[in-house]
């Protein structure tokens, strides 16, 4: 298969079975989710050659329900990034414009689809991994509810936060891919046992969607802000009703998402030491030299950043000041959602405060972060969280992002439904 | 000795079919390296961990045998360091929300009343895997990675300080080790299965961790030098400095292990993968079986036996059950021979009572009470028994060991004594009455002991008298 995207870091042909619910369709993986028999590297040199001797579970139900594989797509190096720009293998290319970057860290899993190359994708959102490219790219792409589908198989990068997510080019495709992989998994005792066997609803009326003010706050392109208030008027014209809200933890959800991402991926990246799978250290005097020389010789710069960083915010002294605070501003994050959740369906706003950059250009990690300001909040809070594309900015996509309870994905795939049929 | 001060932390496996998050048998001893992994106690990328219901019961059990306060919920935690037998570079583990709270395990007090050992907590966690260095020890040219043993469930029992001397660490272990058999939650045989670091000072003094202790002895004897060396010290005026010691088995001591590299903040943070577990529900319908205090007051009632002897007999659940299974229709007769005879027999052997035929057993104190052996000519067929393969009154006919009272043989013997030594025979009837032990005595060297005591006793003052 041509790949002028680079989406795909191993190309591979799992042929699916004639029937089922996916037969006839090519789904994309995204190179943090275990294929067993297939390399998986995460977008990292420090697992150059690993081959999975297991299926994660959500990958296993994509072949079970008869789909085709084509292969293991690029991201950012374990998950960390929001361009696709950190891989070991290259960046991959935005379909709509290759000068753009797709966003990340499901870039890849994005351009495939995005790019024609696969129907459908799984990614995984940590803090906004598969609602970022999908918005850069033009698809849509849903971080489910933290529970809803099983997370044995998907590299952990940031545990708490991070699920395995659906991307297609319709509400519908999503919401097909969700059906299959939104299946119980006694293996991952995170999970509530809450399958999802809807079909989507195109029907918005009596639906109160709330808008929060922080949601178009400084950081947010005015142009982007006007496309996605314009979405909402659409919704609003379907019979939705609107209301003006606000959530004031938002203030401090960036600083507990990258407190506890970073905390949690010190610790899930300690694995890679060469003793068991990925490059092995030359031979040194003492296990500590080897690991160190492996660790230091394989990861990438933002992943070192980041272990650093969350080696700092767990260290005795530092552990109350860092990552006991994110942990109180999380809960704070979730009760507001809670709170707005009591009276509003669904929170509508931008999916992300800019169009797609060019490559390069968030090259600053200050700057990259920041543009996760929208999309972590669902991850800090297990909410879900969809990204469908409501129009363009310089013929480049814009994202709505329509944000639900726990475990009523049905919501916002049915708003997000709504949406894509009143445009059409 | 009561200026020591003696705190113990215990790590026990626990005899689960199949670790603590994954499905692999815990029963690795006789395979091959390796044998008995999967992705998760492998660590491979993506495994998530699954907690084993059975591990929870088994260490709920435990805190509830020890009077522990059982919080509703309890929760797990990574300490996270590097080490090559750690695959995932954490141990999942608790902290601070463990498993049971507080609590006390009873023992003997170096004075012999009952004494409280206070415990601090008891929390569940995975073993690692084992290093095997190839060359031996700091020779060792490389290092094999075994992970059969990666995520075999332990409990940890930290105690208060509140042991004295190292006799009663040891009596500690001894109760521990007997209760958790009790329970039926731990297998004192599988090698590897108990490891104890201490903590020991003298009053006023600061303390000592020594690690590496894995046998019941070892205990006594790292304490016994620890002991030695932290008085030395403070005899020459020397400041003892708080630091981790290493128990070398071999040599009997204990040596400083203090470098930059061992200085570990372990950096502790809730498994994200496992939501706190409610045991709440649970507690409740735990059962406990009869445990060792309650079976040596049964013991005591039901057999007529002494404290001593019932403290021994159920100080082993193996023993105990030895016991009972032996004790027939002269408790008091099988309760000498066991816990006086047999057991020294064993610990001279260094073999287990899971070695003795209990039938065989029976029978040979159905020949002594019979009269049919003396008591002295039973210790000779218990060890035959022991160390071939008879039954014991195939031993008897063997060795010609049947009691021989009031036969030739034995007047022979004291015709032969009272004429040989004519000087006790004079002093017996002067009235130096134990004389007549000293004869009788010769009596059973020339019978080989196969004079009933007390027969001999009567037959040589007849004789004397005539």
């Amino acid at each position: 298969m041509d790949d002028p995207f680079n989406a795909y870091i191993t190309q591979w042909s799992f042929s699916g079975a004639g029937t089922g619910p996916l037969a006839g369709r090519t789904v994309a993986v995204k190179d943090n989710i275990s294929t067993a028999g297939c390399a998986t590297s995460c977008g990292s040199r420090i697992l150059a050659g690993y081959v999975p001797p297991y299926d994660a579970h959500a990958v296993a139900l994509v072949k079970a329900a008869g789909a085709a594989i084509n292969g293991k797509t690029n991201m950012d190096e374990f998950g960390m990034g929001t361009t696709t720009e950190n891989s070991a293998y290259g960046p991959t290319l935005n379909p709509r414009d290759v000068s753009r970057v797709p966003g990340g860290s499901s870039g890849g899993s994005a351009a495939a689809v995005a790019g024609g190359l696969a129907d459908l994708a799984l990614g995984t959102d940590t803090g906004g991994s598969v609602r970022c490219p999908a918005a850069f790219c033009g698809i849509v792409g849903l971080k489910p509810t933290y529970g809803r589908v099983s997370r044995y198989g998907l590299i952990a990068y940031a545990n708490s936060l991070e699920t395995i997510g659906p991307m297609g080019r319709t509400v519908r495709d999503v919401s097909d891919l969700l059906r299959v992989i939104a299946r119980p998994d006694s293996r991952d005792t995170t999970m509530q046992g809450r399958p999802y066997e809807h079909d989507p609803v195109a029907d918005p009326k009596g639906k109160r969607i709330g808008v929060p003010a922080e949601f178009f706050g400084a950081g947010v392109d005015p142009r982007v802000a006007e496309t996605v208030r314009k979405a909402v008027e659409t919704l609003a014209a379907c019979g939705a009703e609107v209301v003006s809200v606000s959530m004031p933890s938002m203030r401090y959800a960036l600083a507990a998402y990258y407190v506890t991402c970073t905390s949690e991926a010190s610790s899930n990246l300690a694995r890679y030491d060469g003793v068991r799978y990925g490059p092995g250290g030359e031979t040194a005097k003492s296990w500590h030299d080897a690991f160190t020389a492996v660790r230091s010789g394989n990861f990438g710069d933002e992943v070192r950043r980041r272990i650093l960083l969350g080696t700092f915010a767990l260290s005795a002294g530092y552990y109350g000041k860092y990552y006991g605070k994110a942990q109180t501003a999380r809960a704070n994050v979730g009760a507001d959602f809670a709170r707005l959740f009591a009276d509003v369906d669904v929170l509508a706003g931008p999916t992300m405060p800019v169009v797609a950059p060019r490559l390069g250009e968030l090259a600053d990690p200050l700057a990259m972060y920041l543009a996760d300001i929208l999309t972590v909040p669902a991850n800090l809070a297990g909410v879900p969280a969809i990204s469908v594309p409501c129009g363009t900015v310089d013929d480049l996509p814009v994202g709505l992002q329509l944000t639900g309870r726990p475990f009523e994905d049905e919501t916002v795939i049915d708003i997000a439904a709504a949406y894509e049929e009143a445009v059409a | 000795m009561s200026d020591v001060v003696i705190g113990l932390e215990i790590h026990c496996q626990l005899d689960t079919k199949t670790k603590l998050f994954c499905p692999c048998s815990t029963d690795y001893r006789d395979d091959g390296p390796n044998t008995h992994v999967c992705p998760v106690c492998l660590g491979l990328p993506g495994t998530m961990p699954a907690v084993n219901r059975a591990a929870i019961e088994y260490a709920l059990k435990v805190a509830k045998a020890f009077h522990c306060a059982i919080p509703e919920e309890c929760e797990f935690s990574r300490k996270n360091y590097f080490y090559p037998d750690l695959p995932k570079g954490y141990q999942i583990t608790q902290y601070d929300r463990p498993l049971a709270l507080g609590g006390y395990i009873e023992i003997e007090s170096e004075e012999g009343g009952e004494k409280r050992v206070r415990l601090t907590r008891i929390h569940v966690e995975e073993d690692p895997g084992r290093l095997v260095h190839k060359g031996g020890g700091d020779r060792a040219r490389y290092s094999l990675v075994d992970y059969n043993r990666s995520g075999v469930p332990l409990i940890e029992i930290v105690t208060e300080p509140d042991m004295t001397s190292p006799k009663e660490a040891r009596r500690l272990l001894a109760q521990l080790r007997a209760t958790l058999e009790y329970l039926g939650v731990y297998d004192s045989e599988k090698e590897g299965s108990l490891r104890v670091d201490a903590n020991v000072s003298i009053r006023g003094h600061e303390r000592a961790e020594v690690k590496n202790i894995s046998s019941y002895k070892g205990v006594e004897k790292a304490l016994t030098f620890e002991i030695t060396r932290q008085r030395s010290l403070i005899r020459r005026g020397a400041v003892i400095e708080r630091e981790t010691r290493h128990f070398v088995e071999a040599r009997g001591t204990t040596t400083s292990s203090r470098s930059k590299v061992e200085e570990h903040d372990y950096r502790y943070f809730p498994e994200p993968d496992l939501p706190p577990l409610r045991v709440a529900g649970w507690v409740d319908a735990i059962e406990l079986p009869e445990l060792p205090a309650a079976r040596r007051d049964r013991f005591v009632a039901q057999y007529g036996l002494s404290a001593n002897h019932a403290r021994t007999l159920t100080g082993d659940l193996r023993l105990a059950a030895f016991y009972e299974e032996i004790a027939g229709n002269d408790p008091a007769l099988a309760a000498t021979w066991v816990a006086d005879t047999l057991l020294g027999e064993l610990n001279y052997r260094e073999r287990s009572i899971g070695t003795v035929d209990p039938a065989r057993f029976r029978a040979l104190l159905a020949l002594v009470k019979a009269g049919t052996i003396t008591d002295r000519s039973g210790v000779e067929v218990l060890r035959a028994v022991l160390d071939g393969d008879e039954e014991p009154n195939t031993v008897v006919e063997r060795l010609g060991l049947a009691a021989t009272t009031g036969d030739d043989a034995i007047a022979t013997a004291i015709a032969e004594a009272i004429a040989e030594f004519p000087q006790a025979v004079a002093d017996y009837r002067a009235g130096k009455a134990n004389a007549i032990n000293y004869l009788a005595g010769q009596v059973m060297k020339k019978t080989r002991g196969r004079a009933d005591p007390r027969e001999l006793g009567r037959l040589l003052a007849e004789a004397l008298t005539e």
